[in-house]
């Protein structure tokens, strides 16, 4: 039986916490609003008990597969232990509880926060320029191409393309066209990294930037970035680091030297976040000195011992979320920073790298790797010998199910052929990452001796493989939907 | 492990990073800290930040001080929730999935439209997703925009408009509220109107006149709604609007300085593969049984890539897990009584402020909800920092938005907000406008 919806376990008149009862003399909603804006019908929200939805929500988040419960090892989306003092720091009611309007004499605590945490991003990827005002990776990429946009239209001309190499995430493309540029995809070189030849083909007088990840979407270090970087300087653009593999290199090398003018980090992967089952994640956008300017308002001042925002930035491409960003994780990536100290930065990536490179030793000679020697953090296996057995990566990752891990990314990067992209994270032990290369090995095993297993799989979670296909063709998106359907689903 | 590996020392592993890169010798940075030396770090940073514990706050513009349920807190902090990612696998992630399912279905019943996805990151960038959709389905980018939208909507409006997706005008407020006028005179090639339910001067606006205006020349009609407010206000959806959005975080956000917030986005189910944003659908299992399933996700950067609806990656999960614990909590009559309490306790405090010699309603009797403009009789920071010195936070004076405005302030009244603490601004405003009552000139001779 499925746990059933709220719709389903409301009993009108049911409730859950009351309010205290209304101290000022009541006048009546009618009286107090025109009639004609008053809503006439009954919000059909449920009814029911506190110790009803408490058994409820406790009882779906049991279906969940979190990184408190085992390894969760997601391919380019850094899935490391959340420690705990960090979110206890961001409940403290001098964070939670503070408005984002309350005079700034009134908020020093949290202006110093944020500058405090600005100055750590400074000195770890070696750029002069912050903000973290993007909610997500995704708006730092945005902002970033508005930004290169004002640059040159400053400089004379907007110009028109993006170069994204074709082992890109999906959201630099959708960016790129949602600024109004056109994308130039340039195609990989056989050993994973952009082809140079392709670069400077793709590079012309319209070029306005070009978004690299680095270490690339096969967890393949850009060798060539210097090179890259004075081609694309050359052309008057700008190099833009998706910072999603940063993970890869805090401490060790910097994307400042490397010649970027801007870079994105994801603070839900890198600096350890919570990543909420899909947000909050909290974004942050380092530039160049010269791009300084156009970056988002408002921006922290420090002056004295005092902290404000400053408004006034007549080239600043404007304001990009409702507030300054995600403050609340904000204090959990200061505080991640703070227990890790400069050596623990370091230390991080040095045994994210050391992990990944122990699991795919582990794996290199069942699945095929996309390419030989070592790997930065995560690192890209192809399921094409199984898939010839009869097994596809897809089913690889539903029998992983049921071992009680998670899957790695699949199908992704796009260049690979049934890709399996892992990245275990520093945070996992060598036990941790022996039974996952233990249950893939089996997996590799069973496509041989019982491929079905694996293509039934999973049979061991809350609910078996899901049509997605009936979910699309017949769309329910709500109870009332499901209500309408009647009692067939 | 390294001889696993097949390599004498870790530093090899990383030898494919050119010296000229590597980051020589440890960051200048400070050592790490023990779990309490940050415990005490942060708690001191945390005091000198005044929090709507210790002081009385008014404050509101989108972002306000509501009753957050303890039962609530214990839900968001599981780590089965909060330490979860997107539910790629929806095998081991339907507690994720059936929480995006119940939200969308609250968000469609409160703003009374059909379909609505799995949350955006916050109000402002919803009001941007609005405008691209509206563009997107009428193949025109002109849009009006009311200035009683959030001004720092309209600043990411603006910010989001300057890539040429959409192109925006404003429209005055006329007594605080929207008038229809440039509306109707508007032409035909307009992809849209922007409006706010109640805006942010608080006022409630004729939201079926403005869709009927918008529609009458053919545009869109893209409200912003207050949710709390939608428990006793008509829904913009039973007028007819083509987009409902808004600012989640009235549902059991803590205001956390604004931000993790969590936009919401509702549209009629015909226009449904044009929805930017993650969305959670019913299907059955092999078995037959009923689970949940991402869909429709050829919407999507991570499918269609530079043709996507929308380049957004992820919905606001946790934030969205609080919007539906909340609603669950409260239910139809205790959101019905939050938002009666918010009317009524924010009406007595309008009501004693007047009474003040010196001191208006900007709007007059405008119909307003939880917040509304006090006009003073002297600048309003003045008052604010006057009544800091009480512990009340006492409202957003509207100079920082419109330095033509200088005495207007923005009050916002919550169900938190007991008589004694409405009693209590009366007495400091009062006290204060005794005080201020004399011209700038008195004032600057004899200081009180």
């Amino acid at each position: 039986m499925s746990e059933l919806t709220l719709s389903e376990l409301s009993v009108r008149g049911h409730r859950g916490p009351r309010l205290m009862p209304l101290d000022v003399p009541a006048r009546g909603v009618d009286r107090l609003l025109p009639a004609d804006r008053v809503r006439k019908d009954r919000a059909a929200l449920p009814e029911i008990s506190e110790p009803v939805a408490m058994r409820h929500f406790v009882n779906l988040s049991t279906l969940n597969h979190h990184i408190d419960k085992a390894i969760y090892p997601l391919g380019s989306c850094t899935m490391k232990y959340n420690p705990k003092l960090n979110d206890e720091m961001a409940r403290i009611p001098g964070f939670a509880a503070i408005h984002p309007l309350q005079p700034d004499d009134l908020a020093q605590g949290a202006l110093a926060v944020v500058a405090e945490l600005h100055e750590w991003l400074r000195v770890v990827m070696g750029m002069p320029g912050v903000t973290t005002q993007p909610a997500a990776g995704a708006q730092c990429e945005l902002t970033a191409v508005l930004m290169a946009r004002a640059y040159h239209r400053d400089h004379g001309d907007p110009r028109e393309e993006v170069i994204v190499p074709d082992s890109a995430h999906g959201t630099n493309p959708s960016t790129v066209h949602q600024v109004g540029y056109r994308v130039v995809q340039i195609p990989s070189g056989p050993d994973g990294c952009v082809d140079l030849d392709a670069l400077k083909r793709a590079i012309s007088p319209k070029t306005a930037a070009m978004m690299l990840t680095n270490p690339n979407t096969l967890g393949i270090f850009e060798r060539q970035v210097g090179t890259i970087a004075k081609l694309i300087h050359d052309a008057g653009a700008l190099l833009y680091l998706d910072g999603a593999n940063l993970n890869a290199m805090m401490g060790l090398a910097s994307p400042g030297a490397m010649g970027f003018d801007f870079a994105h980090i994801n603070l839900h992967k890198t600096f350890s976040t919570p990543h909420g089952g899909g947000g909050p994640g909290g974004g942050v956008l380092c530039v160049r000195e010269d791009l300084e300017p156009y970056l988002p308002l408002p921006v922290v001042e420090q002056d004295g011992d005092r902290y404000r925002w400053i408004y006034d930035r007549p080239k600043s491409i404007g304001r990009v979320h409702s507030y300054y960003g995600n403050f609340g994780i904000l204090v959990r990536a200061l505080c991640y920073m703070r227990s890790l100290g400069a050596s623990g930065i370091a230390e991080a990536s040095r045994e994210a790298i050391l992990n990944a490179n122990y699991l795919k030793a582990r794996l290199k000679d069942a699945y095929a790797p996309s390419h030989d020697g070592p790997c930065t953090h995560e690192f890209v296996l192809s399921a094409s010998r199984q898939k010839a057995r009869g097994v596809k990566a897809l089913d690889i990752a539903k029998r992983l199910l049921d071992f009680g891990m998670h899957a790695p990314t699949i199908y992704f990067p796009l260049i690979v052929e049934e890709a399996l992209m892992i990245e275990p994270t520093e945070t996992e032990t060598k036990a941790s990452l022996d039974a996952f290369a233990d249950a893939m090995l089996q997996i590799d095993r069973e496509s041989t001796e019982d491929p079905d297993r694996v293509r039934q799989a999973p049979t061991k979670t809350p609910v078996r493989r899901l049509d997605e296909g009936r979910a699309a063709r017949k769309l329910i998106l709500s109870w009332q939907d499901l209500e309408a359907e009647g009692a067939g689903i | 492990m390294l001889e696993r590996i097949g390599v004498p020392r870790d530093e090899d592993l990383w030898a494919s990073i050119p010296a000229e890169f590597r980051v020589q010798g440890p960051l200048p940075l400070p050592a790490p800290l023990a779990e309490y030396e940050i415990a005490r770090r942060f708690e001191q940073w945390g005091e000198r930040n005044a929090d709507a514990g210790r002081y009385t706050c008014f404050l509101g513009g989108g972002i306000y001080d509501h009753f957050i349920p303890a039962a609530l807190r214990s839900i968001v902090s599981r780590s089965e929730y909060a330490t979860a990612y997107t539910p790629y696998q929806p095998e081991v992630a339907q507690g994720t999935l059936q929480v995006i399912f119940e939200y969308q279905s609250m968000i469609r019943e409160l703003t009374g439209m059909e379909v609505a996805n799995a949350s955006l990151y916050d109000g402002a960038t919803a009001a941007v997703e609005a405008a691209h959709f509206a563009a997107g389905a009428t193949g025109r980018k002109r849009m009006l925009c009311s200035a009683g939208v959030h001004p720092h909507t309209r600043e990411v409006l603006r910010t989001y408009a300057s890539a040429g997706g959409f192109h925006l005008e404003e429209i005055a407020l006329e007594n605080g509220r929207t008038p229809v006028g440039p509306i109707a005179k508007a032409g035909t090639e307009l992809a849209a109107v922007i409006w706010s339910q109640p805006n942010f001067e608080g006022v409630v606006e004729d939201g079926a006149a403005l869709t009927k205006a918008a529609h009458d020349i053919g545009a869109y009609s893209l409200a912003g709604a207050d949710p709390v407010a939608l428990a006793v206000l008509r829904p913009p959806g039973h007028d007819g609007a083509d987009v409902v959005f808004g600012e989640g975080q009235p549902l059991g956000v803590p205001m956390t300085y604004g931000g993790p917030l969590v936009g919401f986005f509702a549209i009629r189910k015909a226009q449904v593969r044009r929805l930017p944003g993650r969305l959670a659908g019913v299907t059955v299992d092999l078995d037959g049984k009923r689970g949940y399933v991402l869909t429709l996700q050829t919407r999507e950067q991570h499918i269609r890539r530079e043709r996507a609806t929308s380049n957004i990656c992820t919905n606001q999960g946790l934030m969205a897990l609080a919007n539906t614990v909340y609603l669950a909590l409260l239910g139809a009559e205790g959101l019905k009584d939050v938002a009666t309490q918010c009317l009524e306790r924010a009406h007595y405090l309008a009501d004693r402020v007047r009474e003040i010699p010196g001191i208006t309603l900007a709007h007059g009797d405008a119909p307003f909800f939880r917040e509304f403009v006090i006009r003073l009789p002297a600048p309003a920071e003045s008052f604010t920092r006057w009544a800091v010195d009480r512990k009340i936070l006492a409202g957003i004076p509207l100079a920082k938005f419109d330095r033509s405005r200088p005495n207007d302030l923005l009050v916002a009244v919550t169900e938190k907000r007991s008589k004694e603490d409405l009693d209590r601004y009366v007495e400091a405003l009062a006290s204060w406008a005794k005080s201020h009552a004399k011209s700038p000139k008195e004032e600057a001779a004899c200081p009180s």
